[in-house]
């Protein structure tokens, strides 16, 4: 699938560096995450696949959209690479538009054969880190990076290794936030790390919705499977507020809902992993949801049916979600190892340490909110 | 007791009572096996003793009386039908087979351990149950019916006489999908079938273990425990790893059919009125949310490693059926000339796509 990108072709990119001839993608942004390993700050949201083919003009920046920390390729002039910087820079466009095409397609061709002749691995909650790296999360990008324009901040709260609890707010109607979520983790954390979300049962209850979420690496919001992956030592995705926060009223955004009864934290405690508190704004806005019919809801048996102001009305093209620019802000760590191990069985402790949870994720909603200058840009 | 072991086997015309029977036969541990099952078996037992009872019947008590057996390995706890012989035979052998049996071990004074052939499908499947099973999760959908409703009565039924009767070392295992060369689950007939009819929108995960692992772990279960470990209790039997239903297909070379739900739950029951396959609901279950057990305490309490992995077991098991209408080899073979067809570069070696692992 990034076959179809712009293709230098025949040269070599890495004899090619110190020609100083403008290749096309000099003036876009390098891959964000791992590809840029530890070269710039892996901040920045970029969209990868979404507006590729443009060739773009040298000197303009790659992207319209204001309010972003700056882009050092963006403002660098094309041609005449200085110094490392700029070799570095080369070197993660070339990987990024595909200097060597050639095994760019050796290596697709090679995915093919893995898949159709089924030799490839899933974890037991049928993760396929292949499929979810290669195909799902390009599918994903787009909206990421051209249609949401996701701001990523605190990444680095995230530990490199060891399990994690990422907790986070939850809005939108329907749960793009988490997926969102995941793709801030997976291109942006300089470790290359993998979210594991914990969905709702009725994810898994609708076909080819639970298919995908499975191999997206999601599973139940249960503890049993939460703990199995924490102790692992995954990153693990949980939003505490459910259908309450996700299927609430457009007039409540960013009211936090009540986090469950804590679960979440008897988990960490249990497994001794640092809760990191994740604020989205943004999410709110993609479905204004202005109504809720409860009669439709029950005869579909979900936990709630939107009324927004395009969603029934215009058919499919109320499933389009509202361009609205989002931040995804994740905080500081909040240890959990320096408790007893019964901590997790002392209902006190956990209720103190959930509303902690939700207050840091309020304060930083709010901050966020009134540094925000509109909703969509 | 010095002498060695008497075991009494049920359900030894069957391929796997079968081979059980042949495998210890020979054991120096043991000094007599007691193959037991209502029909004659079509393969030979190796010199062990075959009596021919009906587990159902009063007539099990007199036969441990007569042996003093002191080991009870109870296989016929099973899914399929023998021979002729409906659903309502192989539940009547499951379930009142188990009571009648459990009832004369209890009455039996010399019987000392009793090892149980179970399923995981006991844990049921479906989409609020987490996704790794371990032996204590509490189960949250009861099988409705089929084998693996039986096997939680005979589950049940072992509890109850594991209390009445303390001095007994019960071990109950739960095997995951068993396969091989020559198994003869529903599983296996449904990978059988040409092309694999799959429930549209779900890739369920899978886990299988081998025949031979099936064997050397009742021989674990059988006999005094190894020093550090304990065989009498619950365990999980599978083979490491997880195979997806839709691999399992293209490893088999074998096209799927997706069936909506309702569509598949239909299909089954004619097939199964067909006789084409055993599609029993409890089936259609595993292949719409899967099944995944955790295996820990086979391996820390029971002291068990399998040899076969589910992918290992998965292999042999396709490779002793064939390659079906999509042979995954060639299916590579064209992949690979589409590779030769590109020009040649620096060699075909894992990509420059950030793939992170």
């Amino acid at each position: 699938m990034a076959d179809a990108k712009v293709i230098p072709f025949d040269e070599d990119s890495r004899g090619r560096r110190g020609s100083g001839r403008h290749r096309p993608g000099r003036g876009r942004t390098p891959a964000p995450g791992r590809a840029a390993d530890g070269v710039q700050p892996p901040l920045a949201a970029v969209p990868e696949d979404g507006a590729v083919p443009q060739p773009p003009q040298p000197g303009i920046p790659a992207q319209a959209a204001g309010g972003r920390p700056v882009e050092p390729p963006a403002g660098e002039p094309p041609g005449e690479p200085r110094g490392d910087l700029a070799a570095a820079v080369g070197a993660v466009a070339d990987r990024v538009l595909g200097g060597d095409w050639e095994r760019k397609v050796a290596s697709g061709l090679a995915f093919l054969r893995r898949r159709v002749t089924g030799e490839y691995e899933v974890d037991e909650f049928g993760y396929d880190a292949e499929l979810t790296d290669q195909v799902l999360m390009s599918l994903l990008r787009p909206m990421f990076g051209a249609y949401f324009r996701v701001e990523v901040r605190g990444i680095e709260n995230i530990p490199a290794e060891g399990g994690a609890l990422v907790v986070s707010n939850h809005s939108g109607t329907l749960p793009l936030d988490g997926l969102m979520a995941q793709v801030a983790v997976h291109d942006h954390h300089p470790a290359g790390r993998h979210l594991r979300l914990l969905a709702a049962d009725l994810v898994f209850m609708m076909p080819l919705v639970n298919e995908l979420a499975r191999k997206l690496g999601h599973t139940l919001a249960c503890a049993e499977d939460a703990e199995v992956l924490l102790e692992r030592g995954e990153v693990v995705g949980v939003m505490p507020e459910g259908f309450k926060g996700i299927g609430k009223p457009f007039a409540d955004r960013y009211k936090l809902q009540r986090f469950g009864r804590g679960g979440f934290v008897a988990t960490a405690l249990k497994t001794k992993v640092p809760i990191v508190p994740c604020s989205v704004v943004g999410a709110e806005e993609i479905y204004p949801m202005v109504g809720n019919s409860r009669t439709v809801a029950r005869l579909l048996g979900l936990p709630y049916f939107p009324l927004t102001p395009t969603f029934p009305w215009l058919g499919p093209a109320g499933l389009v979600p509202l361009p609205t620019k989002w931040v995804i802000q994740f905080g500081e760590p909040i240890p959990t190892d320096g408790y007893p191990p019964e901590a997790a069985e002392d209902p006190m402790l956990v209720f103190n340490l959930t509303d902690q949870v939700r207050e840091t994720i309020q304060h930083t909603l709010y901050e966020l909110l009134v540094q925000r200058r509109s909703v969509f840009f | 007791m010095g002498v060695g072991k008497v075991v009494l086997v049920t359900g030894a015309a069957r391929q796997l009572g079968g081979r059980f029977v042949r495998r210890i036969v020979h054991d120096p541990q043991v000094a007599r096996v007691v193959a037991v099952d209502a029909v004659p078996p079509e393969q030979d037992l190796g010199g062990a003793e075959f009596v021919r009872a009906d587990i159902r019947q009063p007539v099990i008590a007199k036969v441990l009386a007569q042996h003093s057996v002191d080991t009870v390995v109870h296989l016929d706890v099973t899914g399929t039908p023998l021979g002729s012989g409906g659903r309502t035979q192989v539940k009547e052998t499951n379930v009142i087979g188990t009571m009648q049996l459990l009832g004369a071990c209890q009455k039996a004074p010399t019987v000392q351990r009793l090892v149980v052939k179970s399923t995981t499908s006991v844990y049921g499947s479906a989409p609020r149950d987490p996704a790794v099973f371990h032996e204590t999760t509490p189960v949250k959908s009861l099988p409705s019916g089929g084998f693996a409703k039986d096997a939680v009565e005979v589950e049940g039924y072992v509890r109850g006489f594991a209390r009445r009767r303390p001095d007994v070392a019960v071990a109950v295992l739960r095997f995951a999908n068993i396969l091989g060369p020559d198994a003869d689950t529903p599983l296996a007939e449904f990978f059988a079938l040409p092309v694999l009819p799959t429930v549209f929108g779900y890739d369920p995960r899978l886990q299988f273990v081998h025949q031979d692992d099936v064997l050397d772990v009742l021989v674990l279960a059988a006999f005094d425990a190894r020093r550090g470990t304990l065989n009498s209790g619950t365990f999980n039997i599978a083979g490491d790893g997880v195979l997806l239903l839709s691999q399992t297909a293209r490893r088999l070379g074998k096209p799927t059919v997706p069936v909506l739900l309702p569509a598949v739950t239909w299909l089954g029951q004619v097939l199964r009125t067909a006789g084409v396959t055993d599609f029993a609901p409890e089936q259609i279950r595993l292949l719409t949310h899967g099944r995944v057990v955790d295996t820990t305490q086979m391996r820390d309490t029971l002291g068990f490693e399998p040899t076969y992995t589910t992918a290992e077991t998965f292999h042999d098991f396709a490779r002793s059926h064939g390659p079906g209408l999509l042979p995954p080899a060639r299916l590579a073979a064209a992949v690979d000339r589409l590779a030769a067809a590109v020009p040649p570069a620096h060699g075909k070696e894992q990509g420059p796509w950030p793939t992170p692992r």
